[in-house]
């Protein structure tokens, strides 16, 4: 049950109206932004944590990891998988250089109007 | 596990001057306990505080003298009048905006983080101290007690549910939440126990007042006692009441100090602006520690008259918080330190910190000869913590640095 109250609670609103200091759509990305960068520094100490104990036990040297030079099929294998990365998270940029070389695009909303007439 | 044998000559720990790693914070037995990623969350806001501080709100002076103190100054013919027109410049500006938006970015973010750990062991943490608090004398509820409006209207440092709600009977989650984050908030500066304020006053106290010995001690506002048990352990023969609003504050308080092995102070739900319950002349000692600056204005004279009437003649009442504001503090400082109030729900604390304290002591009883100034920063262990004393910065109303203001009857 704690759980379920931590689901529903933790995140909740201190009473008294919040101030925005931006344009409260940018504020509320910036708001995101920065939770997600905590996300990442948490993730980069559970890693430096897990490198470190690895190391502690003679898995892994961490100089090696510092000197690590991938073979060309690996940095190719890292390469193809930074591509798909960029892809995927600047898919917004991509959709709106599309949409600057097309002409007269329609909207959905607009097609929908097209589609419910009898005489079309 | 700490992977290194000596701290001090393991390189990069020797040129280190930031936030401690969390995992030095002090545990007793009913602190929320930690995952790895939980106390990962904790060293980033800790960080993320250090970074605006230091590398972020600098700027915003320049922001202020280059850039919105000219607009002002172009827009009115004349330079502000006061911090309020300050701030309100400055809200135009976009790194003012910048500055404060990502402030109070990491003030949500490290409520979240405390509830979350609070939250999602409340039940356990609501058993572990209602087996502390079961067989004690040290704890005395009041369910009937209103909640002050200078409470309820606002939740205090943007901390949902404040000091005084629960989530369900006997919940002290949001007492663990503020115990166990305020680490990240002040970056360790308060020591491992959040008692650094508390061990300053001892201090202040035994160089100041070498004389002084108190038999009965008050502590107001005492939150969940993090400031008051340095006082109970200095001085282990007094008998030490501390005084709050909040139940699940005390509950959480007297489990904490039971755990702590600290048993003589009393953990007691109450209004400071009624002591009736005590007699004239009934306390040697009566503290307030960052307290004033969450009351009300009514509230405070009304605290200051009963704290003048319970101390005993010759007794003394000591209140630490932040500067005021005074004529020499440029204007600019002034609206810089009212952040807090105006976007971090410390309502009171702009009108507070421009009253005559003096004044306002002096109209409860005390005599002006008598009245006390001093300062302290937090007392932490210098070889883990940082130490305010050594610090040249400023924050703006979040530095360990306080004022001394009070008197002798």
């Amino acid at each position: 049950m704690s759980i379920d109250l931590a689901l529903a609670l933790s995140s909740a609103k201190p009473a008294g109206k919040r101030p925005y200091f931006m344009d409260p759509p940018v504020e509320r990305v910036l708001n995101i932004l920065m939770a997600t960068v905590q996300e990442l520094a948490v993730t980069r100490e559970r890693l430096d944590t897990l490198e470190r104990l690895l190391e502690a036990k003679g898995i892994v040297d961490r100089a090696g990891i510092e000197a690590f030079a991938p073979t060309p099929d690996q940095a190719a294998e890292r390469g193809l998988w930074m591509q798909e990365y960029l892809n995927r998270v600047l898919r917004t940029v991509q959709q709106e250089a599309e949409a600057l070389q097309t002409h007269d695009e329609l909207a959905s909303e607009e097609v929908a109007v097209e589609v419910s007439r009898l005489d079309a | 596990m700490d992977g290194s044998t000596d701290l001090k000559n393991a390189g990069p720990a020797q040129t280190y001057s930031g936030p401690p790693d969390y995992r030095v914070v002090g545990r007793h037995g009913v602190f929320p306990e930690t995952t790895h990623d939980e106390i990962a969350r904790l060293n980033f806001l800790a960080h993320m505080n250090r970074h605006l501080a230091t590398r972020v709100m600098p700027a915003v002076k320049t922001a202020w003298e280059r850039r919105a103190g000219p607009v002002f100054e172009t827009r009115e013919g004349r330079p502000p009048r006061d911090r309020h027109e300050v701030r309100k410049a400055l809200l135009d500006d976009p790194y003012y905006q910048a500055w404060s938006a990502l402030r109070r970015a990491t003030m949500e973010q490290r409520q979240q983080a405390g509830r979350w750990t609070a939250l999602r062991q409340a039940e356990t943490l609501a058993a572990k101290v209602e087996a502390l608090i079961a067989t004690s004398d040290r704890l005395e509820l009041d369910p009937t007690l209103p909640i002050p409006r200078y409470v309820s209207a606002v939740d205090h440092h943007c901390m949902p549910g404040s000091y005084h709600r629960e989530v369900f009977p006997g919940d002290v989650s949001g007492a663990a939440n503020y115990d166990s984050g305020i680490f990240a908030t002040t970056g360790g500066a308060l020591g491992r126990f959040s008692d650094g304020g508390g061990h300053a006053v001892v201090n202040w106290v035994k160089h100041n007042l070498p004389d002084f010995r108190p038999r009965h001690i008050l502590d107001i506002g005492a939150n969940l006692g993090q400031n008051v048990l340095p006082i109970a352990q200095a001085i282990p023969d007094a008998e030490v009441i501390a005084l709050d609003v909040g139940a699940p504050m005390l509950r959480y308080g007297a489990a904490r100090a039971r755990s702590l092995g600290v048993d003589n102070v009393r953990f007691v739900q109450g209004d400071g602006s009624d002591l009736s319950r005590w007699p004239d002349g009934r306390f040697d000692w009566v503290q307030t520690t960052m307290t004033l600056h969450e009351l009300s204005l009514t509230s405070m004279k009304a605290i200051f008259r009963e704290i003048h009437r319970v101390l005993a003649p010759g007794g003394i009442v000591l209140h630490v918080e932040q500067p005021q504001y005074g004529p020499d503090m440029p204007l600019f400082e002034q609206a810089m330190r009212d952040w807090d109030a105006f976007y971090n729900n410390e309502p009171f604390w702009s009108t507070m910190h421009e009253l005559d304290i003096d004044g306002f002591m002096i109209e409860a009883g005390f005599d002006r000869a008598n009245l006390i100034h001093g300062g302290v920063t937090a007392v932490v262990d210098r070889d883990v913590f940082p130490d305010a004393a050594d610090d040249e910065g400023e924050d703006y109303g979040r530095k360990a640095a306080w004022h001394v203001i009070g008197a002798r009857k």
